[in-house]
């Protein structure tokens, strides 16, 4: 199940001449689908596919207090199942670390850029303030969850409507949507996950890729700004690497950024 | 005197709510599909047959089905906590039981065929949807069967038998005797699998909707047996 050492070889001899085996470049993304509004008593949702890579998000909000150190503000969850609907290599049982990661990378991305603007979240200071809740689950596992999973949440949180509210009971009209959009930015985040296979720098792995990856960084940035960063797995990168990484940000950036803002309104 | 009892929705009391079938959703698998009854959507995934783990729940004699039944925690207006709980638990096994009498498990006397059912939009039948996208999805892995299964509820709202119950004629409907939900499985020759009633009813009144469920199990069995020979590739 997991990829084999010869495969490993093979990949890398490919990289090494500037190809891989579906025939993308080095910095090139799969097929990029987007349909948001998948699931019609969420909040918010979206389905994204990175190639064969399948992941639902969905956003829910409830009320509740604040936390006292930010009395004024909404808060945000992010919870991923990485199901074992979607990959042979998934087993049932509490979330182990890839699904912990995942949603912690997910939730910094979106948090440190201030895409959601949680004192618009405040319904009553130090009382009461909307929390989102976003839910994210993998349907099929081709690599790269981490990357189509941030674009999933963006596109689910721009989807997102605020629910009715009846400020009498205090309580939320669960199913009955307000029109007001989530307060989101205008610009939002992309994680982009940076792979070291062998002695080259790719971004959105298949599977296989991913098994042989040694080392990855996944920056969340926007517009030439980064605000969140976590290098994973076990090597070490030198300062040329991790360099090259930055080089390479800016125009994988774009180029995907392109395709999410014309799938996304 | 009886006034022509009208539902909500505007459908007739014998009237199931638009269906649609895939098979072949999940690449990764070894088999999947895709079931759609109205706002309600079941996806599931069949793994299998393979090394059964843990050890001890091991049957040397024929082959075990396992499955998973879970709801999105967005696909129902109040979030759900995400992860198992006791419905889930408890439909999950009424799932099995409704499928294992037409898989040839004797086939794989040690080994284990996991079925994964996850709804990701739900309004009310979701363990009807989820057991007719089980049923392809085993299909469409290749794994013996004697038959498929097809699934239904048929209900009761005051006096009036019914079909295909929805969220609000399921929790909301309170008018009279109020509402019976009565999930049922067939296989294509009319043998039952699953029944489980909630409500109230009479012998006689059941018995109606047996019938009534007979009928649109036919349904649903032309929809999963054309979704399966699409997946084929017509064709191709």
């Amino acid at each position: 199940m997991k990829t084999p050492n010869i495969t490993k070889q093979r990949i890398e001899k490919y990289l090494d001449e500037g190809k891989r085996f579906d025939g993308r470049k080095l910095d090139e993304f799969r097929d990029l689908v987007i349909e948001t509004g998948v699931s019609k008593n969420a909040e918010g949702s979206a389905r994204v596919k990175l190639g064969k890579t399948d992941v639902i998000v969905g956003v829910k909000m409830d009320v509740s207090k604040p936390y006292s150190d930010s009395q004024d503000k909404g808060t945000m969850m992010v919870n991923t199942e990485l199901l074992p609907l979607s990959s042979p290599r998934f087993e049932n049982g509490p979330p182990k670390f890839p699904a912990i990661e995942l949603a912690r990378v997910i939730d910094r991305g979106i948090r440190e850029c201030k895409f959601i603007d949680f004192e618009k979240l405040c319904i009553k200071k130090g009382e009461k303030v909307w929390t989102v809740f976003i839910d994210i689950y993998s349907i099929n596992d081709d690599g790269n969850l981490l990357d189509a999973a941030g674009i999933g949440a963006v596109a689910a949180l721009k989807d997102a409507k605020i629910p009715k509210y009846d400020e009498e009971n205090e309580q939320v009209l669960f199913g009955e949507l307000t029109d007001k959009n989530l307060p989101v930015k205008e610009e939002f985040p992309i994680s982009i996950t940076f792979h070291k296979v062998g002695e080259n720098i790719i971004v959105d792995p298949t599977r296989e890729e991913e098994d042989v990856s040694e080392a990855r960084v996944t920056i969340g940035s926007s517009k030439g700004i980064i605000s969140s960063m976590q290098k994973g797995d076990l090597k070490a990168l030198d300062i040329e690497e991790f360099n090259k990484i930055l080089d390479m940000l800016e125009k994988t950036w774009n180029n995907i950024f392109k395709k999410i803002e014309k799938l996304v309104k | 005197m009886t006034k022509e009892f009208t539902r909500q929705s505007g459908r007739k009391p014998d009237e199931i709510r638009p269906i649609s079938a895939k098979v072949g959703i999940i690449p990764n698998a070894d088999g999947s599909a895709m079931f759609q009854s109205g706002k309600t959507i079941a996806i599931a995934a069949v793994y299998g047959p393979k090394e059964h783990h843990p050890r001890n729940q091991r049957n040397p004699a024929r082959g075990t089905l396992r499955c998973t039944y879970n709801m999105m925690s967005f696909s129902v207006t109040d979030r759900i906590r995400p992860g198992p709980n006791r419905r889930s638990t408890e439909i999950s096994k009424i799932i099995e039981w409704a499928l294992e009498p037409i898989v040839m498990l004797d086939k794989y006397p040690g080994l284990v065929v996991d079925v994964h059912i996850q709804m990701t939009q739900a309004d009310a039948g979701t363990r009807c949807a989820g057991i007719n996208a089980a049923a392809m999805a085993l299909a469409h892995a290749g794994i013996p069967m004697k038959d498929l299964v097809s699934s239904i509820a048929a209900g009761k709202l005051d006096k009036t038998i019914v079909l295909d119950l929805d969220k609000y004629e399921d929790s909301e409907f309170e008018e009279g005797e109020g509402s019976t939900d009565i999930p049922i499985t067939f296989t294509s020759d009319g043998k039952l699998t699953h029944i489980q009633v909630d409500g109230h009813i009479t012998t006689e009144q059941l018995k109606q909707a047996m019938k009534m469920a007979r009928e649109a199990s036919k349904k649903i069995y032309e929809v999963q047996k054309q979704a399966l020979k699409d997946s084929l590739g017509g064709g191709k």
